[in-house]
């Protein structure tokens, strides 16, 4: 029952934010890419595998992000580290709102402090590290290409 | 005032002696590192509690009470309990919810206040920059600035600073009236944020009427580790709790300030771990090395995944373990590649989770543990039954100079 009202939950953000998929990161296609490397005013380098390709955006600020982009241009998944984590809102794009919602439900679970961990149908997230030294993680685990592991999104 | 000032400097003669006697060999556990009788050293011991907080659900951290005065008073004090005691962050944050005393904002040439957004792993803070003398035990950091979080003095926070987080800005959220941040780095930023450039963008704010913009802050403006500004006892510290069998309400234990500087405060038999000037070392788990740190603000050991560890997560709460019975667990904790060379085997319980945290009374909780983020993160109940001793960022010490961490 719990499962059923996530994903419906899911569902209806995904389809709510999908008008601004485009201008998105993760989830979104590959001028998304392009997108991130504008704002983010980052150099770029792009390595490949038969599976799917990684931009490496080495931003201005210090954050490294690398976005992980399926053959046929999807962004399924991004990884960053810094001195603080990238402007959310642009990494995660449509699935933001999906983040912001887990996070709250978590604090509310929550009697501590740690990393954040996000499982849901439609959206994982790990985010940690601490202060000055930030890491995290996120992929839309439909859209991982087939053959791909989670674990290669680092 | 001669004879108070006698009393601060003669432990520090005594320090600089004892360091031109012994130099810097590197943690003799046979030497002493002891006053002399006749000297009238600072008290450097502050109690430490682990229990449920002021928000009264807290599980595995350790809180103090922080003295805080306008810089210079006196009788604008005020003592701040349910501070959560903090290795993995730097410089003292107060929720705006627990403070009374009036404390000085900081401004910058132009007068504008100063504002911080301080990013965590699971949120950001963000407030007023204020100048504040520093008590815990006979140790004072003078005018130091520290961080007021959910001032309503500043309500809006900046786009490009709620973009890196949710805010931690009250306590519903932070699970305590304040973090004292005392690992090994000084500055809360550091360098990034002192020269103009991107790399300071989402840290320090100046805040006129107008609407905030983003600033640079000196590294002596910016938010920092009290203890590296203390008078005496300022290389480092030692976060000392007894050993946790199982789940108990509460733990006491103390905070003693200094590394080798009192006859308290030695380092015996404890190894020195090499770190990186933010305190990160290495673990290695089935001969793969992750970056490491030891986080007393964390409320559990968080290391890699179900995957690769083989314990399965919890049915109700997927950010902790919950093996059907105990786990040990091994690994090598090493020191930063390129610092001591040190490395020794470390082992570790992992128990269920649902089954520890099932009596809500109890507080104080060994063996929980959680997936991460990659890197090792050895939370509080690493502590239970070790010292672990946090030397400074570039603080001489009896055993080398900082930054390190040694248990």
């Amino acid at each position: 029952m719990k499962f059923r009202m996530l994903f419906a939950l899911g569902i209806a953000i995904a389809s709510f934010a999908l008008p601004f998929a485009a201008c998105a990161s993760l989830g979104g296609d590959l001028s998304s890419v392009s997108d991130d490397q504008t704002k983010m005013q980052g150099t770029l380098r792009t390595t490949s595998n038969n599976s799917y390709n990684v931009h490496e955006i080495q931003a201005l600020s210090g954050i490294v992000v690398r976005e992980y982009v399926s053959l046929s241009g999807n962004v399924f998944g991004v990884a960053w580290q810094g001195r603080t984590h990238p402007d959310l809102r642009q990494v995660l794009g449509a699935s933001y709102d999906q983040y912001v919602q887990a996070v709250q439900a978590q604090r509310a679970q929550r009697h501590g402090h740690g990393p954040l961990l996000i499982q849901q149908p439609g959206l994982v997230l790990q985010m940690g590290g601490h202060m000055r030294s930030l890491t995290g993680r996120a992929y839309l685990p439909q859209s991982l290409p087939a053959g791909v592991r989670p674990e290669e999104i680092r | 005032m001669k004879a108070f000032l006698s009393r601060i400097f003669s432990p520090l003669g005594l320090v600089l002696a004892s360091a031109l006697i012994f130099g810097c060999g590197g943690g003799s556990s046979s030497t002493p590192e002891s006053s002399q009788p006749g000297s009238n050293p600072v008290s450097n011991v502050q109690a430490i509690t682990v229990n449920a907080g002021p928000d009264f659900n807290y599980v595995d951290g350790a809180f103090t009470s922080v003295t805080v005065c306008a810089p210079g008073s006196t009788t604008n004090c005020q003592t701040i309990d349910g501070i959560l005691v903090d290795t993995g962050s730097f410089g003292l944050r107060i929720l705006s919810s627990a403070l009374t005393a009036s404390l000085p904002q900081q401004t910058n040439s132009s007068g504008s206040p100063i504002v911080e957004c301080a990013a965590f792993e699971s949120g950001i803070t963000w407030g007023p920059v204020v100048a504040a003398d520093v008590k815990m035990a006979g140790e004072q950091a003078s005018s130091l600035p520290i961080q007021i979080i959910g001032s309503t003095n500043f309500p809006t926070v900046p786009a490009d600073c709620s973009a890196q987080g949710l805010p931690l800005d009250d306590l519903a959220s932070l699970g305590a009236n304040g973090l004292l941040g005392i690992g090994q780095a000084i500055q809360d930023c550091g360098a990034d944020c002192a020269s103009s450039g991107p790399l300071s963008l989402g840290a320090y704010y100046a805040c006129p009427s107008s609407g905030c913009v983003d600033t640079t802050e000196g590294l002596a403006e910016q938010v920092q580790n009290p203890v590296a500004s203390f008078a005496t006892d300022n290389n480092g510290l030692i976060v000392e709790l007894p050993a946790v069998s199982g789940a108990e309400a509460t733990v006491s234990g103390s905070l003693i300030f200094g590394i080798g500087t009192q006859s308290n405060n030695g380092l015996g038999s404890a190894t020195v771990f090499g770190t990186d000037p933010l305190g990160d070392f290495t673990t290695t788990y089935k001969g793969t090395a992750y970056l490491s740190f030891l986080d007393s603000g964390s409320n559990a050991i968080f290391f890699l995944d179900t995957t690769t560890t083989g314990l399965p997560e919890c049915n109700d709460i997927n950010f902790l373990y919950c093996p059907t019975s105990p786990q040990n667990i091994s690994v090598t904790n090493n020191a930063l590649p390129g610092t001591n060379g040190a490395t020794a085997p470390f082992a570790f319980t992992v128990s269920n989770a649902d089954s520890l945290l099932s009596n809500v009374n109890n507080a104080a909780v060994n063996g929980l543990a959680g997936p991460g983020s990659g890197m090792f993160d050895f939370g509080l109940p690493f502590f239970f039954g070790h010292n672990v001793y946090v030397a400074i960022d570039g603080k001489s010490t009896s055993g080398g100079t900082g930054p390190y961490s040694a248990y």
